[in-house]
């Protein structure tokens, strides 16, 4: 298997856009594929991640067309893949398996997506559809209200008042807003308070406004090279160390998910890979569609024991500048969503703190970085090492 | 293979008023609703049986912004059934404004509900519910 490395990254402003999924993507790719010293013509293929096109604008069999728009040779297969909101990630271990399998030196991994084009009550069924059609969606479960069960779940298990789990939650909303207005391309660039996400709208009891990501807009990409070719698109690889995708059913057949096993399961596969350990991550992109998500999330890494991820953010220990930054482009929260493209953007976020290029948000000296991204009723789940 | 219990058959057992699940005949596991194989240790020995109906509470939620097709505000809920699966399901015969911690671990009976036609659905959308015991 040969090592594999990012050469280029392209990512557009998140939030609202007139762009179709097309353009859109268009803009990210071509960026990627200019930072790269290469021709669109250059890359072998195309892995695109995208949930809801069809909903969105309706489109369906999106990846050949953004290929095309691109300039792409005939030759070059593009695939669309989908993993509810973790296919960004899905695109990206596909990408990289080819290459590290010797099949391609150069393959474009990218996502996209254009949740703001439908409103609210139909992006809300849409995403609910991530969830088990047959015996769970009946219910008028949304994702806000599966991260709602899970956060009573998480306090009831761990022995925390919700009171208490509610303050820490806020205090995620709190960190992710204030690194987001570090970052020119997220969707919310504004600090808030602890009490503007107490004083939010219920979205979904105990989940209020604030603790929930937005409906986004964007799209990023990344040029995957071998290690064979790397040096003649960048001086500056970024050599993806360690990758892991895990899998689950739906959320009932998880019982308590208070440990989240297809999490559990892609970490351990990138870190095993990596021959790294949690306290080897100098930054993580991790994925907190909701507040409890990135607590959920932090533990199941491996970066605090189960029932501490809310104590470590009351004690500063994930914001920029403590032990272990985590979301420091403003993660989901305030960067925004697109969920077919968050993966990516989390590549996109990794490889530019590894390079030193992300000013006011730099989390200095690091070497070693990692992304999460989750899809589902925490059905799929990809993990990804990258270092310097 | 043959599928062992369908999700509709699954269904037409709640509207008579029979909660359907399967039991596997190697580690005597309960599943429901049904899947191909025993949801503890994959075995496809399974046998169709009736299961109590009675569960525990374990979490819920009060869904303020519903998706299209739905009327908010409602209680989603999830349930431990005494024979060890968990379902989800409408938390029916509590306001939804009155719904708060005291549920959690409640004792509760599963029921069903027909919902109004859906669309992207394939065919009648049935619903588990709980009322509290």
């Amino acid at each position: 298997m040969r090592r594999v490395a990012v050469a280029g990254v392209g990512m557009t402003r998140f939030g609202r856009s007139d762009l179709t999924l097309v353009e859109l993507f268009a803009e990210a790719a071509m960026e990627a594929v200019n930072a790269s010293n290469i021709k669109a013509r250059d890359v072998q293929a195309l892995f695109l991640g995208n949930v809801l096109g069809d909903f969105e604008e309706g489109q369906l069999n999106l990846a050949p067309l953004c290929a095309n728009e691109l300039g792409m040779a005939n030759e070059v297969p593009a695939t669309r893949v989908e993993g509810a909101c973790a296919s960004g990630g899905v695109a990206i271990r596909e990408a990289l398996a080819w290459v590290a399998a010797g099949f391609y030196d150069i393959v474009l991994a990218g996502g996209v997506e254009r949740a703001t084009a439908m409103d609210t009550p139909l992006a809300t069924r849409t995403f609910a559809m991530n969830s088990d059609a047959r015996y769970e969606a009946n219910t008028g479960v949304t994702f806000p209200a599966v991260f709602a069960m899970l956060a009573r779940l998480y306090a009831q298990t761990h022995g925390l008042s919700l009171q208490t789990l509610k303050e820490q939650m806020a205090l995620v909303a709190v960190k992710n807003h204030r690194h987001g207005a570090r970052n020119p391309l997220a969707q919310f660039q504004k600090e808030i308070t602890v009490e503007m996400v107490l004083q939010s709208a219920m979205v979904a009891d105990p989940l209020q406004l604030f603790d929930c990501c937005p409906f986004t807009d964007g799209a990023a990409a990344l040029v995957l090279a071998s290690e064979d070719v790397i040096t003649r698109l960048t001086d500056k690889p970024v050599y993806i160390l360690g990758v892991g995708q895990g899998s689950n059913g739906a959320l009932i057949r998880q019982k308590n998910p208070a440990r989240i096993r297809a999490r559990e399961a892609a970490a351990g596969q990138a870190f095993r890979m990596a021959g790294l350990k949690p306290s080897d991550v100098d930054v993580v992109e991790l994925h907190d569609c909701f507040t409890i998500a990135e607590i959920l999330a932090s533990e199941a890494m491996g970066f605090f024991p189960y029932g501490e991820g809310g104590r470590a953010v009351e004690k500063g220990e994930t914001t920029l500048g403590g032990r272990l930054p985590v979301n420091p482009s403003g993660g989901l929260k305030a960067k925004g969503h697109p969920i077919g493209a968050t993966g990516v953007a989390q590549a996109c976020e990794i490889v530019r703190q590894l390079r030193g290029e992300c000013g006011e948000r730099q989390v200095e000296g690091a070497r070693i970085g990692m992304s999460d991204t989750l899809g589902g009723d925490l059905a799929t789940v990809v993990d990804i090492i990258y270092g310097v | 293979m043959a599928y062992p219990l369908t999700g509709r058959q699954f269904y037409e057992g709640l509207k008579q008023g029979r909660l359907l699940g399967l039991k596997c005949e190697e580690c005597g596991a309960h599943t429901a609703p049904p899947k191909m194989a025993c949801a503890e240790c994959g075995s496809v020995s399974v046998t169709v049986t009736g299961l109590s109906g009675r569960g525990v509470l374990r979490t819920f939620t009060v869904v303020r912004v519903a998706p299209e097709g739905f009327q908010a505000p409602y209680i989603v809920a999830v349930s431990e059934l005494a024979e060890g699966p968990w379902l989800m399901g409408n938390l029916e015969g509590v306001a939804a404004d009155q719904a708060d911690e005291s549920l959690m671990g409640r004792q509760v009976r599963v029921g069903y509900r027909i919902l109004p036609p859906l669309d992207y659905a394939a065919g009648e959308v049935v619903t588990i519910t709980f009322s509290l015991e």
